[in-house]
């Protein structure tokens, strides 16, 4: 095991964090307040409760999602183009050092910039509606695997873009759209029941219900389907990439 | 002299059919420089590029210090710097960070004292904490080789170094690499510029359409297939060669002052005594005479041009 490899683009991708502090953490930190105040204050004053929970508080596990989510895709995804883009690529495949590790140090600091931020938010929300996390290490549990896989699909993405285009056009046209349908916002039960059905096929409504329940104990589908819809994301986007290494797709000729 | 990189029937062809290499069979000696030429597109950066992990090959093997590229990466590559052709460098991030994080790559912790001398060696140290935009050409090429040489790679690989670059900083890059090559580093650079190959290298290939053509040391290849010039400076003009001296193939200058007669030096009987006895016999008196041995380029262009209406043929 390459370790010292490992943390080097651990620490290289980080410090592309630090450099870009003001974009990467002010920014999410503005969007969310934003969010609390359109959501929270505006429609908020008009719908009470959701399944008993202030509807304030109630977004609190989605709005967390939604920047977990997108973060994550954005990190990983901009981490490994960026290198491609540059041509500074080079360098990767020709050191001593496996897929694995390649993977394990970008997707690591990708995460753990998307965790990063992901509390920072938890601790703004907490500023804005009172907070109960009923199961905190479930509630860490998902903050963690959602952070992890999906930067390992916004590794995928990274790998398969060959222009900045391409590198939006999943996030934009399809993550955005899906954690904002899957039941961010509002629970299913609040939709017309055909709606609901096709709600069930989001694979996202199983990520932010499972981590509402870990606040509050009340969930749109089962928990352990919320676990295993995670762990089948996961081994998915593990799959692919493990394949695309293999093959050097879209990296080596 | 002990081989460090042997090259077994290497063969590349690209997913659009072009074979870019065919066949490479290949030995490196440890220590030596060895110079790859050939013009553009013959093979040279594939070449490199798959010593280096960076392009898959067709067919064929790779040892490195006898270890499999492809089953011992990780030994092999350790063992490997590279410098690419492109000045492929972050914008943002400062000189120490960037080489630190080439030697990290290699799985080396970081030695503070060996980066600082080897960003003294390569004139770096003043830019230290610069960022790598702020850098000029020169300076981000040495920021390439000190990125190469930061896990301590017994050899490197320089691919066509003196691309870009200025005379001042071409003759620099060849000081440094022949002090590489006296501790030890077995330094393979393509090129082609003949004039960087004659100065630096122990050993010449030359590669076109991905085949290597030939291989040898640069003073044999010179000796071997370089052919030597008499020329002889008359005291009157003559208006042309006579009948007597037209088995020597001579040429006459456009001004009539002057004779070139060209002739293999390995031949036993060169044929220049005869030549100047019938000149005397005619009557044709000598001012002064030179011989010119022929350069490396020359041999490379008429190598080439062989390779190539060979090609034609076929």
């Amino acid at each position: 095991m390459n370790y010292y490899g490992v943390k080097a683009i651990y620490l290289h991708e980080m410090d592309r964090m630090r450099r870009t502090l003001f974009q990467s953490l002010v920014s999410p930190l503005i969007s969310t307040s934003l969010y609390f105040i359109v959501f929270g204050s505006a429609i908020g004053s008009r719908i009470k409760e959701v399944d008993g929970v202030a509807y304030g508080s109630f977004i609190v596990p989605g709005m967390i999602m939604l920047t977990l989510l997108t973060q994550s895709i954005s990190n990983a995804s901009f981490g490994i183009y960026f290198p491609k883009f540059t041509g500074t690529i080079y360098e990767l495949l020709a050191a001593p050092i496996s897929s694995f590790e390649i993977i394990l140090g970008f997707v690591g600091a990708a995460a753990t910039k998307s965790l990063i931020i992901g509390c920072v938010i938890i601790a703004t929300a907490g500023l804005f509606v009172d907070l109960n996390i009923a199961h905190p290490l479930v509630m860490m549990f998902f903050l963690i695997f959602t952070a992890v896989t999906f930067s390992l699909f916004g590794f995928i993405i990274g790998f398969w873009a060959d222009n900045f285009e391409k590198l939006q056009l999943i996030p934009i046209l399809i993550i955005t759209p899906l954690v904002f349908l899957g039941g961010s916002f509002y629970s299913i039960n609040m939709l017309p029941e055909f709606w609901q059905k096709v709600s069930l096929f989001n694979p996202v409504l199983y990520l932010v219900s499972g981590f509402r329940w870990s606040f509050y104990e009340i969930a749109d589908v089962s928990i352990f389907t919320s676990l295993a819809t995670m762990l089948f994301i996961l081994f998915s986007c593990i799959t692919i990439i493990s394949i695309s290494f293999a093959k050097g797709y879209k990296i080596k000729n | 002299m002990k081989n460090f990189i042997s090259i077994v029937n290497l063969s590349k062809v690209y997913a659009n059919n072009f074979k870019a290499l065919d066949e490479i069979n290949l030995e490196i000696e440890k220590g030596e420089i060895f110079a790859l030429l050939g013009p553009n597109g013959a093979g040279k950066s594939t070449l490199i590029n798959i010593i280096c992990g960076i392009v898959t090959s067709s067919a064929g093997k790779i040892l490195v210090n006898n270890f499999d590229i492809k089953k011992e990466y990780r030994k092999a590559r350790s063992l490997i710097g590279i410098v690419p052709q492109e000045l492929t460098l972050e914008a943002f991030e400062t000189v120490w960070d960037n080489v630190c994080y080439s030697r990290g790559l290699y799985g080396k912790s970081l030695n503070s004292n060996y980066i600082e001398s080897l960003l003294k060696e390569l004139s770096l140290w003043e830019k230290r904490k610069s960022k790598l935009r702020e850098l000029s050409g020169g300076m981000k090429r040495r920021v390439l080789i000190a990125k190469a040489l930061s896990h301590e790679p017994t050899v490197l690989f320089l691919d066509e170094p003196s691309a870009s670059v200025d005379v001042e900083l071409r003759k620099d890059m060849w000081g440094i690499v022949k002090r590489l090559k006296q501790k030890g580093v077995t330094i393979i650079l393509t090129t082609h510029y003949i004039e960087e190959a004659e100065e630096i290298a122990d050993r010449v290939g030359i590669i076109n359409h991905g085949k290597i053509i030939v291989v040898d040391r640069k003073d044999e290849l010179i000796k071997r297939l370089g052919e030597k010039k008499l020329i002889l400076e008359l005291q009157e003009t003559i208006n042309n060669i006579p009948t007597i001296l037209q088995e020597f193939n001579l040429e006459l200058s456009e001004d009539k002052k002057r004779i070139t007669y060209t002739y293999d030096t390995k031949n036993k009987r060169t044929g220049i005594t005869t030549l100047l006895n019938l000149m005397r016999d005619e009557g044709i008196n000598l001012k002064d005479m030179n011989t010119e041995k022929s350069s490396l380029e020359s041999i490379f262009i008429n190598l080439v041009k062989g390779s190539n209406n060979e090609l034609l043929r076929s």
